[in-house]
């Protein structure tokens, strides 16, 4: 039967057809703007002044002999690094936990869940009330638990001041992003424990494997790929973060919760230097790709054996 | 007002009230059940430690949400002057949510956000509809790379971008416009819906496609006819999370849109209700509990659907 649409039956045609808009959009979307970021880094642009003058690695020498933006740097890797650490360990008790079946699970679920469904700034407008400097609900039962107040263990001061003394401020702020950012880690690790076959499971089941077992010697080992991604996504998205801080502390106090997004926007947008700004959030790139050529390697040898 | 003020009076009492009949129902229901009452008591016993480690999760998780209710409906009074956050000492006000309503933009910034999440919905769609089935099913080696490449741009983080892209937005004549959002949020949309969906597309039978084929259909015919109605599931839920990604942008929407009456929710709420250095706070946190709730029941609705395409997503095709 001789039809007009035989070009449409083309496997390989119809799959360049489909392609070929989304790849498009988003190389026009996201790779010039990467580009533009990296020529304005050599330029001299502001928002007054348009013009692109080259000016070599004046930017990057700028950026990198500043003592802020060393500190700024310096925080952003630590506030990653130790966030992960936590996040992993409540992410995989709480894949485990959200993987059986439970009285009230949906309920619980839900519960979980809102940190990380509600959008940041928003959920962050809550935490801004729960550190306040007068108000915390926090102090409040610090203080009618003994803790604080006069002879209080912790401080003598009626408050702990959460946002505003360089220690504790360090601390909230990896607090909330633990918060936050542990439901979307258990999601994907879920997504790993609910991919194991079932059969190697009944098998062990039948072998008189008990649960901390199979949990530890079958249930983690295979889904150790998947966690690296799992880690990939949340150390990504939190390096990339400023929604956090800029609702919490603006980098306060001083610059102990600056970290790079915030700078470079307070740089670039705030403070009008665009050149600079690019080439503040520029010195994240490089960072970023190891982690994800590193943790993609890790994920598809783990997969291979 | 009254049956409202009573229960807020009497919040966190009805809270374990509630909890504990909820135990005590189950608990009857299973002797019910099974009978087997000694043999019960051992299991709640056996179990205890699980759902205590399950109540501790929650509350951390839910402790700002149950602030957010209570102090939606605090009078002034009440919140500053010796502040004793978990108790009503004046009779709870319905004066704030009505002030967030009628003499703020806040409604404003629904539109905004209803408006470009719906649109860049539809742009995402159009684009990652077709590209999800020919990562899934069409393309072999080459669509794998392109896989790959869309995995890694979702992995660019929007604060690399901000400061190029606002140039652009403002070479565009695009500034204090939402169109800016709409034109740019595909970029993270599109990648993630691509990924989500084509998990949905392996999980359908190849062999449905190829008697389609046999039966006389090209492949689009197939794709529209039998692949898309087959995984309207998986699609609903693509459009859920794809609209909620747009609600939760922030700094894009900071960036392009200094307008108040233009600003989305994320970005119109954290800086529009803050006037310096005075706070709202009933207000704000009223905005923010009313935008988590139905979206957390979103996100929970659909859930095993989103794992379910992660997995599908994460298998070799």
């Amino acid at each position: 039967m001789a039809r007009l649409s035989y070009p449409l039956d083309n496997r390989r045609l119809v799959g360049i057809m489909f392609l070929t808009p989304a790849l498009l959009y988003i190389l026009l979307l996201v790779g010039f703007p990467f580009l533009l970021a990296i020529a304005f880094g050599f330029s001299d642009v502001t928002v007054g002044n348009t013009d692109l003058n080259f000016v070599g690695l004046r930017n990057y020498f700028a950026v990198w002999e500043n003592d802020i933006f060393r500190q700024v740097f310096e925080t952003t890797i630590r506030f990653t690094l130790v966030s992960q650490i936590f996040i992993l360990i409540f992410a995989n008790i709480l894949a485990i936990i959200f993987t059986q079946d439970f009285t009230g699970k949906w309920f619980a679920r839900f519960i979980f869940i809102l940190p990380w469904a509600t959008p940041v700034s928003l959920a962050m407008i809550g935490w801004l009330w729960m550190l306040d400097t007068k108000y915390s609900p926090i102090d409040y039962l610090l203080l009618q638990t003994g803790f604080l107040g006069p002879n209080g263990i912790l401080s003598n001061s009626r408050n702990l001041f959460w946002l505003a003394t360089p220690d504790l401020s360090q601390i909230s702020v990896i607090f909330v992003q633990v918060w936050r950012m542990t439901p979307l880690a258990t999601v994907i690790l879920m997504a790993g424990l609910s991919s194991i076959p079932t059969d190697i499971l009944d098998q062990a089941e039948v072998d008189g494997s008990r649960f901390m077992r199979t949990l530890l010697q079958i249930k983690l080992p295979l889904i150790l790929p998947i966690m690296v991604i799992a880690l990939l996504f949340s150390m990504i998205t939190m390096f990339g973060d400023m929604t956090v801080v800029y609702v919490l502390t603006r980098g306060g106090p001083v610059d102990y919760t600056r970290v790079l997004g915030l700078y470079s926007f307070q740089v670039g947008i705030e403070g009008g230097n665009l050149a600079q700004g690019a080439a503040i959030s520029l010195f994240a790139f490089p960072l970023l790709l190891a982690m994800a050529i590193f943790m993609l390697r890790t994920a598809s040898r783990a997969e291979v054996q | 007002m009254s049956l409202l003020s009573w229960i807020l009076q009497n919040f966190w009492a009805l809270l374990v009230l509630l909890f504990l009949a909820l135990v005590a129902l189950r608990i009857a229901w299973r002797i019910h059940r099974f009978g087997a009452t000694r043999a019960e008591f051992v299991y709640i016993l056996r179990r205890s430690p699980f759902y205590l480690v399950v109540l501790t999760f929650c509350f951390f998780a839910a402790a700002p949400f149950l602030i957010m209710f209570m102090h939606t409906f605090k009078t002034d009074g009440d919140l500053y002057r010796r502040p004793q956050p978990f108790v009503f000492r004046q009779d709870p006000t319905l004066e704030h949510l009505d002030a967030l309503f009628n003499n703020t933009a806040y409604l404003e910034f629904i539109r905004n956000s209803v408006v470009v999440g719906i649109a860049v919905v539809i742009i995402t769609l159009a684009l990652s509809l077709p590209a999800a089935y020919a990562l899934a099913r069409l393309t072999g080696r080459w669509g794998e790379r392109a896989g790959i490449l869309m995995f890694l741009v979702y992995l660019v983080p929007p604060t690399l971008l901000f400061i190029p892209m606002f140039r652009i937005v403002v070479l565009l004549g695009l500034k204090d416009d939402p169109m800016s959002l709409i034109v740019v949020y595909p970029s993270f949309t599109v990648p993630f819906s691509m990924w989500l969906l084509s998990g949905f597309f392996k999980a359908v039978p190849p062999e449905l496609e190829e008697a389609a084929l046999v039966d006389g259909y090209n492949r689009v015919e197939a794709f529209l006819r039998v692949v898309l109605p087959l995984s309207l599931p998986g699609i609903i839920s693509t459009i859920v999370f794809t609209f909620t990604l747009t609600l939760h942008e922030f700094i894009y929407g900071l960036v392009f849109i200094a307008d108040t009456s233009q600003r989305t929710l994320s970005v119109g709420v954290p800086t529009e209700l803050i006037l310096g250095d005075v706070y709202f706070w009933q207000p704000l946190l009223a905005a923010a509990l009313i935008i988590a709730i139905p979206v957390g029941l979103a996100y929970n609705l659909f859930l095993d659907s989103l794992v379910q395409g992660f997995t599908m997503g994460a298998v070799k095709g």
